[in-house]
């Protein structure tokens, strides 16, 4: 099983903190920033396991964990799914495909926002969550498969869309507005003016 | 209203969504906590409106909050009103948030069943994954049970994706709420077969997860994992059951031998190409099955050569996995992994601790030790070093001190560990110190003279503040120095040295052992004081005491100052009385009088519960509540008043304390509950020779060493080498003097072997006391297991069929999945309240599964053990004649009993092939798998048979007709073997006779029809000769010309199975009728009318019934005289007894009464009730066969019978 996955920057700034194992959120925290210590120590060219980190469990989990730019991935697994790290490992000497959960995951994000950056993470946590699920359910792996995970991802995505979506063409355009930092506008505005697109609204409701 | 909508339209347009709200963060950097608390208010009120779009949003801030480390259960009920939208978008959403924030101890939770069933049930897969994501996350008990059967029927759904996550979910549910596993094993075990990998690998997870935990449960599925890994092109499925397989193993060694082919091949087949590709497969794949063979274990070096570190660390892991079985292959690169102590990496310098943890032998342990002091003194960072020094004591003390010679260099390297600064494992190391001074007397007099310098030395109550920090030693040393008094050099000293005052700085506990040792020192140096007669030397002494104990009597610890003040005034009275002159040490002594002997920490649980002791029981039965109040306390009070004199005098005499001791010594030897294995030597009162009952391990004796002034433990490695040198030499001389005398040409000099373990001799003679335990202690390991382990609950045993009362929990009335379900029998999913049997129905059922149950079980081992047997299979119990002329009966009922009996490899034949198919138990679907899975059967089976040397299978193979289809490969249930009645172009007939014992004089002959024609079958009639001996029963009114016509018809390709009784006058003989099928087949161009004829054939077995019989039965019924004998003898037989004996039984259904050597008694009866009783007896290349019976002309053709089937062995 695995326990835990985490995504923080090189601050350790948590992009995604998804535990599988409930644990108070001042614990996740300091979880988070344990677990970032015992990381940035580390060399990038030695091995990426490491055993016990004290708050999430015994000798029998271990950390594996990936850098890539300027994101750590973490996962914490239990023995059994210890084969996530060491088929991450092969992937790298052999040319033989094999799967990995982590390379997996970095590679659906990439795939789904096109180059991914920190940024999308940032801003996107709720569909970095959204592709992890194809990913991972409950702690287990659910599919290995990269191109069944995006065509999940992308038909569900496609059912929000004739849906209307939760933050569409409107919200879009007034969080720009606010962007421009006209605080007076918007106020301005009577309910005359509107009036006009509260049809275009009404869909979105 | 309308406006309100307008109003809430343009609210929500200037709602933060959540990238806003992450923005703002980023803008407020200064004085985010505050920002976001604003934040917080917002979202408050946006949860407050009444529409979801905005809820929705709020919900979806929340979340990010949440990772940020906010709490957000306050919203529970929100997110709830999310998840239930019934837009996908805000489902989403509301999943997500729960699946963050949602625990066990949401109170809310109970409010989401009915949300999540309905979703569960939704028709858009989406919804249906959202909510099963969702679940997994948060699923308590009680969601388990109440939607345990939900989930079930989902993992039938016809869409994969909803299929792989209701599977794996399952794995979950199962953990809440393990009752449910038993229903749905099936299922789940159906899935491993499912046509889409996705379901495929997670079912393989879910049961790779579950037998983990509990691997035995899961032996069972061992050829099915073993089909799916040679046929699996999912890596990720691959290694999953490989290690699975790694689990397996060790309960079942054959299981071993028969994965090494296939698992050389993978490496070979994967690895294809560079050496260091297929050594990190090898490695891969001997980590995860933990049986590396011999191949891979080769493999692994190149692979921790190779600099990469990740590998480094893989071989590593590895390594340890092999070291296990091959621990030689391992020790033979000490060196690599001595080298990895040096890895600037500390996960391989862990692992390769590790690993010396399982190499260190006699020969090796000082050099190990020593190199790992050099790296205590080198490392930086505490936790390591803390590592190092548990590893180094764990290392030193595994088994029993296994392998240590020397105990004063152990003790040394304890003494060094103590320079170390900052550690935590201070309590270890006095642990170990104790440990080490209690059981090896012997050391006890080095042991003393350490501990005083230990004590004397001052450096260790520098950094004496932290908790299980170093200081933690003074307290072993402290005690060995007051309970091993008498060895001391310099006891003065030692007391003043307990006695400073910086003493009272360390912890209480400490202080505590320091003042009561204070008194066993006092009381040893009293003796030798006054033995010596220096009376005045004892007074300065008790003056010291006097001096300098009220420094304890003010400490703030209670023990401290409890004691303190209690010796004090002891010490006070002494001082009186050697005012008087009058002696006092032997007195004083008396107090610590005796010896401590080591007791097991297991002891105590241990003691058996003598028998006829309930410890439940009440002693006295419970006072009732009329009994007047008042009576109570005057008791109490009258047994107080009796009690307290016994105890008054607790300063009686010397005498009076002996004899007290004495009784109270006999009173422990006759006291059941006391633990007394050894009686521990009163040292002064009581000379009993209690010592011969200690275990004592003895290590012979050698040169013992003396080490002047503080010893270092690298001396004792010098002093070790030379010793060992000299041993060796001596050794070397005795044997070339050996040698000399016995070959006078041949000499070999110098190039001895290594010396083995065995020839280093310690050098002390050392009693490792063994830790006392309880006589006739229970030798249970159970205390090992943590009772809260929650996979402890998932131990089930799955092989028993279910229970009515097992099956889960629905709320629905109807259930559409039980109609598909080929379980069913399995699963009985019917309302609880539909089924109420009467009382006697039920007891009557039950009993039947009693049985089922049993035979179930029964099946299924034999089921593992054929397919594990390596060993050709003998003849797989070829029908009894298979040829057209007499395949008319194939009688095999009930066989199962038998194998109760035999066990034996060719009743497993019988089952393991059909074991396979067992779980399908439903008739109809079956008969559809039936063709196809007997050919691939019938390959496979060809493919095992084939292994070199195995005349006897090959021979067999190749007598079995194949277009017979083998008729006891058939994946029938086990009570049935089909053997071929007749075939045409059109159809093909299969039958099977089976007698019951309820109906009287009744057959039942079961048919199995299979149409191989492409046209459909239709207006099947079986019309059958009648005998004066036989008849069929047919319906009323039909004539005995007429035929019975087959309750179906068979599309192409489909077959089924009808059933027809037959009535029989005598069984005595074995008959044939004849009969005819006829038929219309009807196709595309039109119909035909066809017919069959056939024979069947009714043997003399075919009337018996395999009924158990005991010895003492079987040897009245012998007795009584009134059977008739007779006997045959069969030459030629190669096959072993215990084949023999299976096949008498499987085709002849007879039970094995008794089996002695290569003699077997053996029992049937018939259906009209005939005692047949069999003596088998194996010769050389023969076997004779006498049989008793009520019926001498059964007898006869019975024997007749069975010579045929021997003589085709």
């Amino acid at each position: 099983m695995i326990q835990a996955i985490l995504v923080f920057n090189n601050h350790g700034k948590p992009r995604l903190v998804r535990f599988y194992q409930r644990f108070p959120e001042e614990i996740q925290q300091q979880i988070v920033r344990e677990t970032f210590h015992l990381v940035l120590k580390r060399d990038d060219n030695i091995c990426n396991f490491l055993e016990g980190g004290s708050l999430i469990g015994g000798s029998d989990y271990k950390l594996i964990y990936r850098h890539y730019a300027t994101l750590y991935f973490v996962f914490c697994v239990d023995s059994s799914e210890s084969e996530l790290g060491i088929l991450d490992l092969i992937q790298v000497h052999l040319p033989v495909v094999f799967f990995t959960a982590p390379k997996v995951f970095v590679e659906t994000l990439d795939k789904c926002f096109e180059n991914v950056c920190e940024l999308d993470l940032i801003f996107h946590m709720d569909k970095v969550h959204y592709i992890l699920q194809e990913v991972v359910m409950g702690g287990m792996v659910l599919e290995t498969n990269m191109n069944e995970i995006v065509a999940q991802i992308e038909a569900q995505n496609r059912l929000e869309k004739s849906e209307g979506g939760l933050s569409a063409a409107p919200a879009r355009a007034v969080s720009a507005v606010k962007n421009i930092n006209l605080p007076e506008i918007p106020r301005n505005i009577n309910i005359g003016d509107l009036n006009i697109k509260v049809p275009n609204l009404s869909q979105f409701v | 209203m309308a406006l309100k909508m307008v109003k809430g339209s343009i609210d929500r347009m200037f709602d933060k969504n959540l990238q806003d709200l992450v923005r703002g963060i980023r803008n407020h950097k200064e004085d985010e906590a505050k920002y976001i608390s604003q934040c917080i208010d917002e979202i408050k009120q946006e949860l407050k409106q009444d529409n979801i779009a905005v809820k929705a949003n709020a919900v979806c801030k929340l979340t990010y909050l949440q990772m940020l480390g906010y709490d957000i259960s306050w919203a529970a009920f929100n997110i709830i009103e999310v998840m239930s939208a019934s837009k996908f978008t805000f489902k989403r959403i509301g999943y997500l948030a729960a699946s963050q924030s949602f625990h066990e101890g949401t109170d809310v939770i109970m409010l989401t069943t009915n949300q999540i069933r309905k979703d569960l049930s939704s028709p858009s897969q989406y919804d249906t994954g959202v909510a099963l994501t969702g679940l997994s996350c948060f699923v308590t008990p009680d969601l388990a049970r109440d939607l345990a059967n939900d989930i079930m029927t989902l993992m039938s759904h016809t869409k994969p994706y909803i299929r792989k996550k209701a599977v794996l979910i399952m794995y979950k549910v199962f953990l809440k709420y393990p009752e449910s596993l038993r229903p749905a094993f099936p299922r789940l075990k159906e899935k491993l077969e499912d046509p889409d990998p996705g379901v495929q690998s997670a079912a393989v997870n879910v049961i790779c997860e579950l037998a983990r935990r509990n691997p035995k449960n899961y032996l069972s599925l061992a050829p099915l994992f073993f089909k799916l890994m040679t046929s699996s092109t999912n890596n990720w499925v691959l290694i999953k059951i490989i290690k699975l397989f790694g689990a397996l193993t060790p309960l079942e060694p054959r299981l071993g031998k028969k994965l090494i082919e296939p698992l050389t091949n993978l490496i070979h087949s994967v690895g294809a190409g560079r050496g260091a590709e297929r050594a990190v497969f090898a490695v891969l794949i001997s980590l995860s099955s933990g049986m590396p063979n011999h191949s891979a274990s080769i493999q692994v070096r190149p692979a921790r050569a190779g600099a990469s570190p990740p590998l480094k660390y893989l071989g590593l892991l590895a390594m340890s996995k092999i070291l296990k079985t091959h621990p030689k292959s391992v020790q033979s690169h000490k060196d690599l992994i001595l080298q990895c102590l040096d890895d600037k990496d500390e996960s391989i310098r862990l692992r390769a601790l590790d690993l010396l943890y399982g190499m260190v032998s006699k020969k090796n342990l000082m050099e190990i030790v020593k190199k790992l002091m050099t790296h205590v003194d080198k490392a930086e960072g505490t936790t390591y070093r803390d590592e190092l020094l548990t590893k180094i004591i764990d290392i030193c003390s595994q088994s029993n001190y296994q392998y240590i010679t020397n105990f004063e260099w152990y003790i040394s390297i304890l003494v060094e560990l103590t320079r170390l600064e900052g550690t935590r494992h201070g309590h270890l190391i006095a642990a170990q110190m104790l440990d080490v001074a209690i059981r090896v007397k012997a050391i006890r007099k080095f042991a003393v003279s350490q501990m005083s310098s230990l004590l004397d030395s001052a450096h260790l109550l520098a950094s004496s503040t932290q908790r299980n920090g170093i200081c933690e030693v003074l307290y072993a040393a402290a005690w060995i120095c007051g309970e091993f008094s008498e060895h001391l050099q310099e006891p003065h000293h030692t007391l003043e040295a307990m006695l400073r005052p910086k003493v009272t700085t360390l912890p209480g506990h400490i202080q505590a052992v320091y003042v009561q040792n204070v008194v066993k020192l006092y009381a040893s140096i009293l003796q030798q004081k006054e033995q010596a007669g220096e009376a005045e030397g004892a007074q300065a002494v008790t003056q010291l005491m006097v001096d300098r104990l009220p420094q304890f009597v003010q400490s703030a610890d209670l023990e401290v100052q409890e004691r303190a003040s209690c010796i004090l005034q002891l010490v006070k009275h002494i001082q009186k009385l050697q005012a008087k002159d009058v002696p006092v040490a032997e007195e004083v002594s008396a107090l610590f009088a005796g010896e401590l002997n080591p007791v097991a920490p297991k002891a105590q649980k241990k003691v058996p519960v003598p028998e006829g002791l309930d410890l439940d029981a009440w002693i006295n039965e419970p006072l009732s509540d009329s009994e007047s109040e008042d009576e109570r306390p005057r008791a109490v009070f009258h047994e107080e008043e009796q009690r307290r004199p016994k105890h008054r005098p607790s300063e009686a005499d010397e005498e009076e304390l002996a004899r007290r001791r004495e009784a109270r010594k006999q009173e422990q030897a006759n006291n059941p509950f006391y633990i007394k294995s050894s009686p521990s030597p009163q040292k002064r009162y009581q000379d009993t020779p209690g010592v011969e009952h200690i275990p004592v391990v003895q290590i012979d004796l050698s040169v013992p060493l003396k080490v002047p002034g503080l010893p270092m433990s690298d001396q004792y490695v010098k002093l070790e080498e030379e010793r060992r040198h000299q041993q060796k030499l001596e050794k070397d001389k005795r044997r070339k003097k050996r040698k000399e005398k016995e070959k006078k040409g041949k000499r070999r000099h110098g190039s001895l072997p290594t010396e083995s373990d065995e020839d280093i001799a310690p050098a002390q003679q050392v009693d490792i006391v063994t830790e006392e335990m309880p006589e006739n202690a229970l030798p249970s390991d159970e205390d090992d297991k943590d009772p809260n382990d929650p996979y402890r609950a998932l131990d089930i045993d799955l092989d028993k069929p279910l229970a009515d009362s097992e099956k889960l929990p629905i709320q629905k009335h109807r259930n559409a999945e039980t109609s598909k379900s080929p379980e069913k029998e399995d699963v009985p999913v019917a309302e609880k309240k539909s089924k109420k049997p009467k009382k006697k129905e039920k007891k009557h059922k039950e009993k039947g599964r009693d049985k089922e149950k049993k035979k179930e079980k029964e099946k299924k081992a034999a089921d593992l053990d054929f397919w594990l047997s390596t060993t050709p299979p003998p003849a797989p119990a070829p029908a009894p004649v298979p040829s057209t002329e007499e395949a008319g009966v194939n009688p095999v009922t009930a066989s199962k009993d038998e194998c109760e009996d035999t066990k034996t490899e060719a009743q497993g034949e019988e089952d393991g092939a059909e074991g396979q198919e067992q779980d399908k138990k439903s008739p109809k679907p079956r008969k559809k798998k039936h063709k196809k899975e007997k050919e691939e059967r019938t390959k496979g089976k060809k493919s095992k048979k084939q292994p070199p040397g195995s005349e006897e299978a090959a021979g067999e193979a190749a007598r079995e007709p194949v277009q017979n289809g083998a008729p006891e490969e058939e994946p029938l249930p086990p009570e049935s073997s089909y053997s071929l009645l007749a075939e045409n172009s059109y159809i093909k007939m299969t039958c099977d006779v089976r007698g019951s014992l309820q109906e009287d004089s009744q057959v039942t002959v079961a048919i199995v029809l299979e149409n191989r024609s492409n046209s459909v079958l239709k207006g099947m009639e079986l019309s059958v000769l009648d005998s004066l001996n036989a008849r069929m029963a047919r319906p009323q009114g039909s004539s005995v010309h007429d035929g019975v016509p087959v309750p179906f018809q068979l599309p192409p390709g489909v077959s089924n199975e009808a059933q027809f009784v037959f009535t029989i006058q005598s069984v005595v003989t074995a008959q044939k009728l004849k009969g005819t099928l006829s038929f219309i087949a009807k196709n595309d161009e039109g119909a035909t009318q066809e017919k069959l004829d056939f024979r069947l054939h009714f043997s003399c077995s075919s009337y018996l019934v395999t009924t158990p019989c005991y010895s003492d039965a079987f040897a009245k019924l012998l007795e009584s005289g009134d059977l008739s004998m007779s006997s045959v003898k069969v030459d030629g037989i190669q096959l072993s007894f215990q084949n023999l004996l299976a096949k008498i039984c499987f085709h002849h259904h007879f039970s094995v009464v008794e089996r002695v050597d290569s003699c077997a008694s053996m029992y049937s009866r018939s259906i009209q009730g005939h005692h047949v009783c069999l003596l088998v007896k194996k010769g050389e290349n023969s076997v004779s066969v006498d049989g008793k019976c009520s019926d001498p002309t059964l007898l006869s053709n019975l024997l007749e019978e069975m010579k045929a089937t021997l003589a085709k062995c």
